[in-house]
């Protein structure tokens, strides 16, 4: 449905706002209807006759065929529009407060999308309240700030639409919201909310030419000007894109095209703005500078018009002019400023002397300051690679600080320095600990970023980035033995620091993409080694320290052959299993988790290599993981679950007597799974017992194998009475494999499935669904279709609907069941849909359940599971219910309606 | 008087049990029966003996007061109290009496276990004991070792102790005030303020600013201080005592899932609180609930009941549990589940409870004496246990030394909350005292790890350090007396206001010092004569005051003088200018006024009329009072 425009044919209906008369009393007191009537009294020449002509919710049968014609309803519903009376006569009563003011975001929302898609002078036309009230809040009263920035917002949002804006205009109605005589001279003026609205309100009124015009009138440019500097920062930001929205608009239109060659030529309103920009540069205070710098950084970030190449033309010596003072005002602003357009097609294409402003500016910020500059500049796609070279240079800074300090191996230290950057000392770059400790912490996590993407620098200095941190990871654990006095400060300021830890930590990870010296390789290891060996590494440093460490090895080439580690992955694998267990022993729960983590992806990638086995095998860890099925922590039990469960898969699960239980009878692992299944009280282990088991499943574990049905039968009746929706939404996901496996799949349905050694067809449909049926498949599946919790519901007739599918292609007679049985079944299902899921089903034979899902309306159910729960709460009659019902009860309930 | 703060730290030398080793000191013929080889190391079998603290520098006859920080800086008490002509007083906290007891209890009991005719003497003969193999040659003071005390010198010492309560002053012999802060180490370590009226000395030894059991450390108390001596700061600066806890608990399930049994040779208190603690909430998540946990010392049963009674010097967690009733520790829980038993000794009952795999915590740590000695003979030999180390004042690898080789596996995880030298940098920070004094060792790394400049006192001033032996002067001057005045004197002063603000007054009153304090009382009364005696012995007028003069203040307008002279009938005056001020010459009367700052000098020939006059004429420029 387009928008409706003035211009535009409007549909037929009974005119009734000619006259002014016949304006339906129906709430508020007369005063707010005087006011209503007055402005509505001068409807403007320019609006078509057929203005007038609009469908009037409730109003007989006329107003049902304008409806009929679907323009009406679009508008507003009727009910809507018989409770806004109400409503308005609420949001103008002081006496009323509104408590909430979610409530009037949302009915704000509202209005946003009734005035997008229709006319908002027929919405003003059909719902003279609107009016009414935005009159009403230019009276002196005790209004609230909240329903006057409401007011603000609507009225700049109906503006928006020029007729509309005209309509009101004619009332003058806009000028005296937005211009001196309105709440900027009032007491009101004080609230932010009010400035806030009236920003917002004159942000969305700004859409055409008249709006240009109205701007320049009522002299709201310079309110806005003196608004960036507002106490609230959310107004002084809206004040600032405000600026650039102006900008941007007095620049379109006609003069889009042709932009004028120079500033001289544009709108007055633009070179008022680009004034109030020079005059903020030329400032010697930092805030103005700052202002001034965002609202260009905003501009050339959003548009990229020919005269944005104008503006640059004229600001950018001034710009420059900054670089020249010392410490350089607003440097982050102004690093925002220059990336924003080195990244805009139009200005870096054009701008000769861009990049050596960027060069000087590199030179010119400190390290802290510049590092996200030449951050930036490196994500470039164009660039020169003088000025690449300078950024890499400033970036990598403090990481050959590091090297230096630590007197690091010559050839290191040359290729990071070699790429032109002037040497620094550390008493410069890294002066104390908070610097020192920022500064590498906010380079690493650079670099990190830089690493992956294809424009990062080439060659990448693989081997010097990977000397130096390992060279900060030994600072950190106190093993590096600086011989320097710069290297003695370092180390006492990054001793036992666990943010360079992590991030140095995270950065090691990533470059285990690219391949290093052998020795270095080595060193890597090692300083791995020696934080997971450390009693003094934290948890969360720990963590880190596992992942890295499995990413490297992920990354160590693999022996000539067969794809199991590769020597020196095995010698370090021989020195890491020893420190496994003691971490398994750890009083920390974390590190127990972090541990048990490792080794789910350790067994989930080497589990099958021989060498990995032997020495896994060798040591304690499969029994201590057994053991951490009982830890008292749920988050271990079911990381524990998670390990278990691929130690068992890949044959790795030992069973050795313990000694609590010696010479006893160990459990098997999947009485065990299914023990924790049944009776763990917290959800997190059971959702991983499930996991395991649907794995288990799919892989033809051999526990699972020797008896599938009774597997699935068993775990089924344990998963539908679990509490937890993730188990029983992972009950339906053991279903389906098992569906699969028993009928067979097309191999398209899930290609990330790992294609289980599945049964040959069954011949009849009846044969193909009695396993299913002595599983108790579909009484999961039903009592699933009816779960309070809407995926686990999702999830099962997704089930269903599959399963009816593969019903339809088995030939011969189908759904056959006999009438009473089937009737009994919908009976149960009927009950159970209503809440009482007491009765179970029973056994069910395969006709009745493919009478029962044929009779079924699935896919209905579908589209309404579908649906948001919240449709009808989210409805607008319904939030206009809420806000009256709200106000009404406030008296006795401060009740929060949402 | 004399106040010192005693550390005292015991050297040991090697007890054999159940160990023969054959001499093969042949060279040492005369001493080869005292000298013992065990791979590679020479050890002195003899009883053990102790080194006492040096005496070079104080006589300890002299000393006035000991004050005592914690339990275990108290173990050479008795040698000082019992064989030094000490006549003064010991303060100390009563938890730091109780368990300081209990420590010297414990010592003398396994002491007196294992009795030995003699002692080793040959050895320390200077010239066999430079050709000794090191530690034995570098040992130094040999000759002063003593024995261990009996249990008779420890109660007569600990019955010279007062006890004191945190924030108590106590007025030592009027000249300071010392005060007893919690120093947050062990149940009731104390730092001290030694403070005069105008001068704030702060003694922190043996602080801790992590949570343990014991009360937290009062800092706050230690603001304003013009010197803070530190000392006691953590022997092991490298490990955090978590990871050291965390490294305690994983080795011990590892030892105990094995099947092994896990020994730790500990003090009866302190740390052992802390690790009981811990392992309360750590065994279930290990799967170790079965394991029994056993706790053999002489003195184990008192050391886990002292700690539940002493709840005022807990931490505040644990002082509450006092009010639900609980006991603030969950020892007692364990002790009641019967999942930790203690003895006083492996003979008795404990051979019968006895189970494996278990945990044994039992003393001395350093393996040269107690149950610990037996127990390392009965698991030594087999890999499957592990000794754990958490004591930090021995070197576990000297300790070890005597029972190579040894198959059991052996862990180091020292457990030293004493303050590390960020929580240092912080404190000082907190605390801004003007002066810090410390041992040289803390203001230079480690010699070990010299890069480690974090591993020093980083604090602005820089720190004034000491070494052994050397007597410092601490950076500040009395300067100022504080003086009473008795109320009725107060009374009688007449103040007159020199400059707005500023009223002086004249005093005359005697002064009373006794003990330090300053006291200015009212002259005794002039005594009336008495009609019978006419003649007053000379005694008698030392007491009486003399007719008191006014004192002067002002300066003397030369001009004004000049024309005051004139009026009076002076002429032919003459004035000088002096570097002090002026001499005014009455050529005439041939006589010289010399008018300096602070005085005025009439010289006139053996004329006292003139000068009575002179001096009259002088007085009326000045104010007296």
């Amino acid at each position: 449905m387009p928008p409706a425009r003035p211009d535009t044919e409007y549909p037929g209906g009974r005119g009734h706002a000619s006259s002014g008369h016949s304006l339906a009393p129906s709430a508020g007191s007369p005063a707010f209807w005087r006011d209503a009537r007055r402005a509505l009294g001068r409807v403007p020449p320019s609006v078509p006759a057929k203005i007038r002509q609009v469908a009037r919710p409730g109003a007989g049968p006329e107003a049902a065929e304008g409806r009929g014609a679907g323009i009406s309803s679009l508008i507003m519903d009727p009910e809507c529009s018989q409770l806004l009376p109400a409503l308005c006569s609420v949001l103008a009563d002081p006496r009323q407060p509104v408590a909430d003011d979610t409530c009037l975001e949302k009915l704000l929302d509202w209005f946003k999308t009734i005035t997008e898609a229709g006319s908002s002078l027929l919405l003003l036309q059909e719902n003279p309240c609107l009016l009414g009230l935005l009159c009403h809040v230019l009276k002196p009263q005790d209004l609230s700030p909240r329903v006057l920035s409401f007011s603000l917002r609507l009225a700049g949002m109906l503006a928006a639409q020029e007729d509309c804006f005209q309509y009101l205009q004619q009332g003058e109605l806009l000028p005296r919201l937005f211009g001196e005589a309105g709440p900027l001279g009032g007491a009101a003026w004080t609230a932010p909310s009010v400035r806030s609205g009236w920003i917002q309100g004159l942000r969305s009124l700004a859409r055409h030419p008249s709006a240009l015009c109205f701007l320049a009138d009522c002299g709201a440019v310079d309110t806005i000007f003196s608004l960036q500097g507002d106490s609230s920062l959310f107004v002084a930001s809206a004040a600032g894109q405000l600026l650039v929205h102006i900008l941007g608009l007095s620049l379109q239109g006609p003069a889009e095209g042709h932009p004028g060659l120079q500033t001289g030529d544009w709108p007055v309103c633009a070179q008022k703005i680009v004034s109030h920009i020079e005059e903020s540069l030329r400032s010697a205070a930092t805030p103005q500078i700052t202002q001034a710098l965002n609202v260009l950084t905003t501009t050339f970030g959003h548009c990229h018009d020919p005269w944005t190449q104008v503006l640059w033309g004229r600001l950018s010596p001034l710009v420059a002019c900054l670089l020249e003072k010392d410490p350089v005002p607003a440097a982050h602003s102004l690093v925002d400023l220059l990336l924003s357009v080195a990244r805009s097609p139009v200005l870096s294409s054009s701008s000769s002397g861009l990049w050596e402003t960027l060069a000087q500016t590199l030179s010119h910020l400190s390290p802290t300051q510049a590092g996200p500059l030449a951050l930036g500049i490196l994500k470039l796609q164009e660039c020169p690679q003088v000025l690449r070279a300078q950024a890499f240079a400033v970036l990598l800074q403090p990481l050959t600080c590091v090297l230096e300090a630590t007197a690091q191996a010559p050839g290191l230290l040359d290729s990071l320095d070699g790429t032109g950057g002037a040497s620094v000392t550390v008493d410069t770059l890294l002066p104390s600990k908070a610097a020192c400790v920022g500064l590498l912490c906010r380079t690493l996590a650079h670099l990190e970023l830089l690493q992956p993407l294809p424009q990062r620098p080439s060659p990448w200095p693989q081997a010097p980035l990977l000397g130096a941190t390992v060279t900060i990871l030994r600072l950190c654990s106190g093993s590096a033995t600086p011989t320097s006095d710069a290297g003695g400060h370092l180390c006492a300021f990054l001793v036992g620091c666990v943010r360079v830890q992590r991030a140095a930590l995270d950065f090691l990870g990533t470059l285990s993409q690219g391949t290093g010296p052998r020795e270095l390789v080595t060193q890597v290891f090692a300083v791995l080694l020696e934080y997971l060996t450390s009693p003094d590494s934290s948890p969360t440093v720990l963590k880190k320290a596992f992942q890295a460490t499995f990413r490297w090895l992920q990354s160590s080439p693999e022996t000539p052959g067969c794809s199991d580690l590769d020597p020196h992955a095995h010698l370090f694998l021989r020195e890491l299993l020893p420190v496994l267990p003691k971490r398994l022993c750890s009083p920390c729960w974390e590190v127990r988790d972090s541990g048990l983590e490792f080794l789910t992806q350790m067994i989930g990638r080497w589990g099958g290599q021989a060498g990995f086995r032997r020495a896994l095998l060798a040591s304690e860890v499969p029994e201590l993981t057994e053991q951490l099925l009982r830890d008292p922590e749920s988050y271990v039990r079911a990381s524990a679950v998670a390990a278990m469960g691929q130690l068992s898969s890949q044959g790795l699960r030992v069973t050795p007597a313990s000694p609590e239980h010696p010479g006893g009878q160990q459990k098997s692992l999947l009485a065990e799974l299914l023990h924790i299944l049944s009776t763990d009280s917290e959800g997190f282990p059971r959702r991983a017992v499930m996991h395991v088991f649907t794995q288990w499943l799919r892989d033809g574990h051999a526990d699972v194998a020797g008896d599938t049905e009774r597997f699935v039968a068993r775990v089924l009746q344990v998963a539908s009475q679990d509490l937890d929706w993730e188990v029983r939404a992972q009950g339906l996901e053991l279903a389906l494999v098992f569906l699969e496996q028993t009928l067979g799949r097309p191999s398209s349905h899930c290609p990330y499935a790992v294609t289980p050694p599945v049964a040959a067809p069954p011949s009849s449909l009846a044969q193909a669904l009695r396993p299913l049926c002595r599983v108790q498949l579909f009484e999961f599946a039903f009592r699933a279709l009816f779960d309070c919790d809407r995926p686990v519901a999702q999830k099962s007739c997704d089930l269903l609907l599959f399963l009816r599918a593969q019903t339809a292609s088995y030939g011969g007679p189908q759904g056959s069941g006999s009438v009473p049985e089937v009737a009994s079944v919908e009976a149960a299902l009927q009950r159970w849909q209503a809440g009482d899921q007491g009765q179970p089903l029973g056994y069910l034979e395969p006709e009745v359940v493919v009478a029962v899902l044929r009779s079924m309306d699935l896919e209905g159910l579908r589209g309404a599971l579908a649906e948001s729960s919240d449709r009808v709460e989210k409805s607008p009659q319904s939030l206009l219910q809420d806000v009256l019902a709200t106000v009404g009860a406030l008296g006795e309930d401060e009740a929060d309606c949402y | 008087m004399q106040c010192a703060q005693i550390q005292i730290n015991y050297y040991y030398v090697g007890l054999w049990t159940g160990h023969d080793f054959h001499s093969q000191f042949p060279s040492f013929a005369t001493c080869s029966k005292e000298l013992k080889e065990c791979s590679g190391h020479v050890f002195v079998d003899s009883v053990p003996e102790f080194c006492l603290p040096e005496t070079e520098l104080i006589d300890l006859s002299t000393v006035d007061v000991i004050l005592i920080s914690n339990y275990h800086c108290m173990m050479a008490l008795p040698y000082i109290t019992e064989h030094t002509g000490f006549t003064g007083t010991v303060y100390a906290t009563e938890p730091t009496v109780q368990i300081g007891r209990l420590l010297m209890e414990e010592l003398v009991n396994f002491i007196e276990r294992v009795p030995k005719a003699q002692s080793a003497s040959l050895w320390k003969n200077k010239d066999i004991q430079r050709l000794l193999p090191s530690p034995l040659k570098d040992a130094v003071e040999v000759s002063t070792w003593r024995r261990c005390y009996t249990m008779q010198e420890v109660n007569s010492a600990l019955s010279k102790i007062q006890l004191v309560g945190y924030s108590q002053k106590i007025e030592l012999f009027g000249a300071v005030q010392v005060t007893p802060l919690s120093s947050g180490y062990a149940l009731g370590s104390s730092n001290w303020i030694i403070q005069s009226h105008y001068e704030k000395v702060s003694y922190v030894s043996g602080s801790s600013l992590l949570t343990t059991h014991p009360q937290p450390m009062d800092q706050a108390s230690l603001k304003n201080s013009d010197v803070l001596v530190l000392t006691g700061l953590t022997q092991i600066p490298t490990a955090n005592p978590d990871g050291m806890v965390g490294e305690f608990c994983s080795n011990l399930a590892l030892t105990v899932r094995n099947g092994g049994n896990v020994l730790v040779p500990c003090y009866p208190s302190g740390v052992i609180y802390d690790l009981l603690e811990c392992l309360y909430q750590y065994i279930d998540s290990a799967g170790l609930s079965n394991i029994p946990f056993y706790f053999i010392s002489p003195v184990a049963n008192s050391s886990l009941e002292f700690s539940q009674i002493f709840a005022e010097w807990l931490c505040h967690n644990k002082q509450t549990k006092v009010y639900l009733p609980e006991p603030p520790f969950p020892h007692a829980e364990l002790i009641q589940t019967n999942k930790l038993k203690h003895y006083p000794s492996l003979h008795g009952d404990f051979s019968s409870d006895f189970r494996q795999p278990c945990v044994v915590f039992t003393g001395h740590p350093s393996l040269r004496f107690g149950d610990v000695v037996h127990f390392m003979e009965l698991w030594g030999k087999s890999s499957l246990n592990t000794v754990i180390f958490t004591e930090p004042d021995f070197s576990y690898l000297e300790a070890l030394a005597p029972y190579q080789p040894l198959a059991m596996k052996c862990i180091y995880c020292p457990i030293d909350t004493r303050l590390n030298f960020i929580q240092v940098s912080k404190l000082l920070k907190e605390v801004q005292p003007l002066h810090v004094v410390c041992p040289e060792q803390y203001t230079q790394p480690p010699p070990a790890q010299s890069h480690r400049m974090d591993l020093m006192i980083d604090c602005q001033p820089p720190a004034m350090s000491y070494r052994r032996a050397e007597v410092l002067a601490l950076p500040f001057k009395r300067r100022y007396e504080k003086i009473e005045i008795m109320p009725e004197l107060a009374d009688s002063l007449v103040p007159m206001e020199i400059k707005p603000g500023i009223s002086l007054a004249t005093v005359s009153a005697v002064l009373h010092t006794k003990d330090n304090k300053h006291v200015l009382q009212p002259p005794p009364r002039p005594t009336q004569p008495t009609g019978g005696k006419k003649r007053k012995r000379a005694s008698d007028d030392i007491p009486d005051c003399k007719v008191l003069k006014p004192l002067l203040s002002g300066s003397i307008p030369v001009e004004q003088f000049v024309q005051a002279l004139e009026k009076h009938g002076f002429s032919d005056i003459k004035v000088e200018d002096t570097a002090k001020g002026h001499i005014v010459l009455l050529q005439e009367a041939e006589t010289l006024i010399q008018i300096e700052e602070d005085s005025t000098h009439i010289i006139c020939d053996n004329d006292e009329m003139l000068r009575v006059r002179l001096r009259d004429l002088v007085l009326k420029f000045l104010q007296k009072f």
